[in-house]
């Protein structure tokens, strides 16, 4: 996530829309992945999921 | 109204514009006069464009030698801003000075830092090398100021869809707007990036006249923007059939805002084919120029649309907007850091 004191190098988002659909795929620099139909929802995910690597950290 | 990025580079001018008459650009907000100094260096100086003592603009004023002598009383500023003189007294006021601006002269723009001057890296410009590399690439470019929030141009930069339909006849075909796109946000870098590749395309006017490409062709569109004012749109042309790209064009877009409801549209397109042809320089400058004044014509009329909107207004995003909204994400983020 986007902190106040800026984001580090590596992160990366993406979010392809899936040829032959109205689909959007996302994948966070975390590996985490998403599907949506809606470009505000996807980037809403992107931003507010919890970060694999936040996890395995636990 | 789209927040300003202040501590960021901001094209203020074509190098070619700066001379030994002063010009006038606001950016930011902020007035500012440049002139270039009359020595070997012929270095572009960045002041602000008000004198100390009544406020004149000092771009409505005149140079002798380095210095700039207001044009109402003839407050009169170095290099630097200092003041070094003043009218009928010998002491010279210590708060008699303007601030003058962080300037580097690169890729044939004339790009000037807004903020804490301290932070200005002059290595952190961003690159547009096509632009000033006339061994490889042959360039048009030109400026149109837009009476719109620099947001819109942003928007419009960022979802090419619009040329089916505004650009339509010009660079605009059917493919553009049917193709999905991918985006990509580099957080660290502030960089949004959206391609489209079309493998079977008609080739719009803009592509077979300086080409002469008759059939359908591959259209390849890489957007790479650099937030907050660079953006540089890759383009390849292949005609059908043909495997390596064989028409390179490289479209590059500054957006620097200028005040709350107005910016500033550089663009150039560079092309790696028909260098020396001035028939097709001609022609790439003109017809660009055209696509360019349907831009600023669609903005200026979206902008007196919305400003007669009430407040928070509803928009509704589809996935052609995914790089628009990224692109807007990454510049209230730039807005707020950097305060």
């Amino acid at each position: 996530m986007t902190t106040g004191s800026g984001p580090a190098a590596g992160e990366v988002y993406r979010v392809h829309w899936l040829p032959g659909t109205d689909l959007l795929h996302g994948s966070c620099h975390c590996g985490a992945e998403h599907t949506d139909d809606d470009p505000v929802e996807m980037w809403g995910w992107m931003l507010t999921h919890e970060h694999r690597h936040e996890e395995s950290h636990r | 109204m789209t927040a300003f990025a202040r501590n960021q580079w901001y094209v203020a001018a074509y190098g070619r514009e700066v001379g030994r008459d002063l010009l006038a650009r606001t950016v930011l907000g902020e007035p500012i006069a440049f002139y270039r100094t009359e020595d070997e260096e012929q270095r572009v100086v960045a002041l602000a464009d008000r004198c100390v003592h009544r406020r004149f603009p000092l771009s409505e004023s005149r140079l002798d030698g380095d210095r700039v002598v207001c044009g109402y009383h003839g407050f009169t500023y170095d290099t630097t801003g200092t003041c070094v003189y003043v009218p009928g007294q010998r002491r010279i006021p210590r708060t008699a000075r303007v601030n003058s601006y962080p300037v580097v002269e690169q890729d044939t723009f004339v790009w000037v830092w807004i903020g804490d001057p301290e932070l200005a890296d002059s290595a952190a410009v961003p690159r547009a090398p096509h632009l000033a590399d006339g061994e490889n690439w042959t360039s048009v470019s030109g400026m149109e100021p837009i009476d719109a929030d620099y947001g819109l141009l942003v928007d419009n930069l960022l979802d090419l869809s619009h040329e089916t339909y505004l650009h339509g006849g010009y660079i605009g075909t059917p493919e553009v707007a049917e193709t999905p796109i991918t985006t990509e946000v580099d957080e660290a870098g502030a960089i949004v990036r959206v391609s489209r590749h079309m493998d079977d395309a008609e080739c719009p006017p803009f592509y077979a006249r300086s080409t002469g490409i008759e059939g359908r062709i591959t259209r390849h569109q890489d957007i790479e923007y650099l937030a907050p004012c660079l953006y540089l749109l890759h383009s390849r042309i292949t005609p059908a059939g043909q495997e390596a790209p064989a028409f390179h064009t490289e479209i590059t877009y500054a957006i620097t805002p200028s005040t709350e409801g107005s910016v500033y549209d550089f663009w150039a397109v560079s092309r790696d084919f028909a260098r020396d042809d001035e028939e097709v320089t001609t022609f790439l400058h003109d017809f660009n120029h055209t696509v360019v004044m349907q831009d600023v014509d669609a903005l200026n009329l979206l902008q007196r649309a919305l400003a007669t909107e009430p407040a928070g207004y509803q928009e509704l995003s589809i996935n052609i907007d995914t790089g628009g909204l990224a692109a807007r994400r990454i510049l209230a983020r730039l807005a707020e850091q950097k305060q």
